[in-house]
């Protein structure tokens, strides 16, 4: 009985949020936790096309949507190095994309993507979503916006999606860092604790 | 217990301290042109009492003008959205950085002015970093002479508060919120002035 009350209140409040998302122009649209990605190939910062299939050795994918033009992810640069500096070697490699449109946003083109880059000595592909058609595949809606990916025979399944810690001010001061602990869950093979969380941000420039 | 409530108090009190320390520049500003003016008076004492008091209008317009922007954690902010009187309240989420912010606000403020006589209150709630108040959201202000009210929402843990604003907010800037006592509305967009005067007049009976 207690079950049943439990399923149907649940089946309620499902039934409540898509009712509010869903006449909300899908602002959730894209990928949940659980889909299978879409892999890509997309111009790195060196010019190079860059797929996640290029990755043979890879478990999976610390896939962020950034730019460098928004404060937020301005903010993150360093800590999504650290990422990579951390996790490449554990074959969970950042992977950077730059969603925004160029032309409303010059500050994000191909050669200030490569300036930035090389002025803080990124160590993972920065590339650019050219004709944007990749993020709304991922469903990313701003910058920085986070997608960890898990090669499973099926494909690159979405593990976690959101930000990379709880506190974009001040690295010192945050006290749960998402991203990692993901991670660390997958090569543990535990469960993500928290497999999504949210964030402000920039949006995505269209 | 007691100690998270007074860990909660520290907090707010932490973000109040920000709007005090701006009120103590007020104050000190206001002790310095207090003091010119003594000294003027002093110094010329057969100065006519007119120019004594234009010189006191002038120094209260300039304290008017310069605007007061108080900073709010999530808690201490919540009340906003929430209110329960009669009013329909239209909430916009920005930051001085953000340019599709930057390009609706005037449509935001043409609201808080043609609809102030229909029960209508704009709020606009920066998100800008607390370190940019000085430097950039005051000066906007200023610049722009905003008439909605404006506050500053300084909470880093951002993941705890975006659902309690609405569930359906992805953390995205610009957003929005409309809400009377009767219902409410949240929108991750921008507006033309069009389509918001159109949202609005949904909650104007």
């Amino acid at each position: 009985m207690k079950k049943s009350i439990k399923i149907v209140s649940a089946l309620a409040i499902v039934l409540l949020v898509s009712a509010f998302t869903l006449n909300k122009k899908n602002v959730n649209s894209g990928y949940q936790v659980g889909d299978i990605a879409t892999d890509f190939s997309l111009k790195n910062i060196d010019g190079k096309m860059v797929s996640l299939a290029d990755f043979k050795e890879a478990k999976g994918f610390i896939v962020v949507f950034t730019c460098n033009t928004c404060p937020y992810a301005v903010a993150y640069e360093d800590r999504v190095e650290a990422l990579n500096k951390k996790y490449a070697g554990k074959g969970y490699p950042v992977i950077a994309i730059m969603p925004n449109n160029t032309d409303v946003k010059p500050g994000d083109n191909l050669e200030a993507m490569q300036a930035r880059a090389k002025a803080k000595g990124f160590t993972f592909p920065y590339l650019k979503d050219e004709g944007q058609k990749i993020y709304p595949e991922y469903g990313a809606t701003k910058t920085p916006h986070v997608y960890l990916l898990q090669k499973t025979k099926k494909g690159n399944q979405v593990k976690y999606i959101g930000a990379i810690d709880d506190n974009y001010q001040d690295e010192a001061a945050v006290t749960k860092k998402y991203v990692e602990n993901a991670v660390d869950a997958l090569l543990a093979g535990k469960e993500i604790q928290e497999k999504e969380t949210r964030a402000i941000g920039c949006s995505i420039k269209v | 217990m007691v100690l998270k409530k007074y860990k909660n108090q520290i907090k707010v009190l932490l973000n109040k301290s920000y709007t005090y320390y701006i009120m103590y520049n007020f104050i000190v500003m206001d002790l310095r042109i207090l003091f010119i003016v003594f000294f003027v008076v002093v110094s010329c004492k057969q100065e006519s009492k007119v120019q004594e008091v234009s010189s006191n209008l002038v120094h209260e317009n300039a304290l008017k003008e310069k605007p007061n922007v108080d900073v709010y954690n999530f808690d201490a902010f919540e009340k906003f959205l929430n209110s329960t009187d009669d009013k329909v309240y239209v909430i916009n989420f920005w930051a001085t950085w953000c340019a599709p912010c930057i390009k609706e606000l005037p449509h935001f403020e043409e609201i808080n002015k043609t609809y102030k006589d229909k029960n209508v209150e704009v709020l606009l709630v920066s998100l800008d970093f607390p370190k940019q108040y000085e430097k950039k959201l005051i000066p906007f202000i200023e610049k722009h002479q905003l008439q909605s009210k404006v506050v500053a929402l300084n909470d880093p843990d951002s993941n705890t508060w975006i659902p309690k604003v609405s569930e359906a907010w992805s953390g995205a800037l610009p957003a929005t919120i409309i809400y009377n006592k009767d219902k409410r509305e949240f929108y991750e967009k921008s507006f033309s002035y069009e389509e918001l005067k159109m949202e609005v007049n949904k909650f104007i009976k």
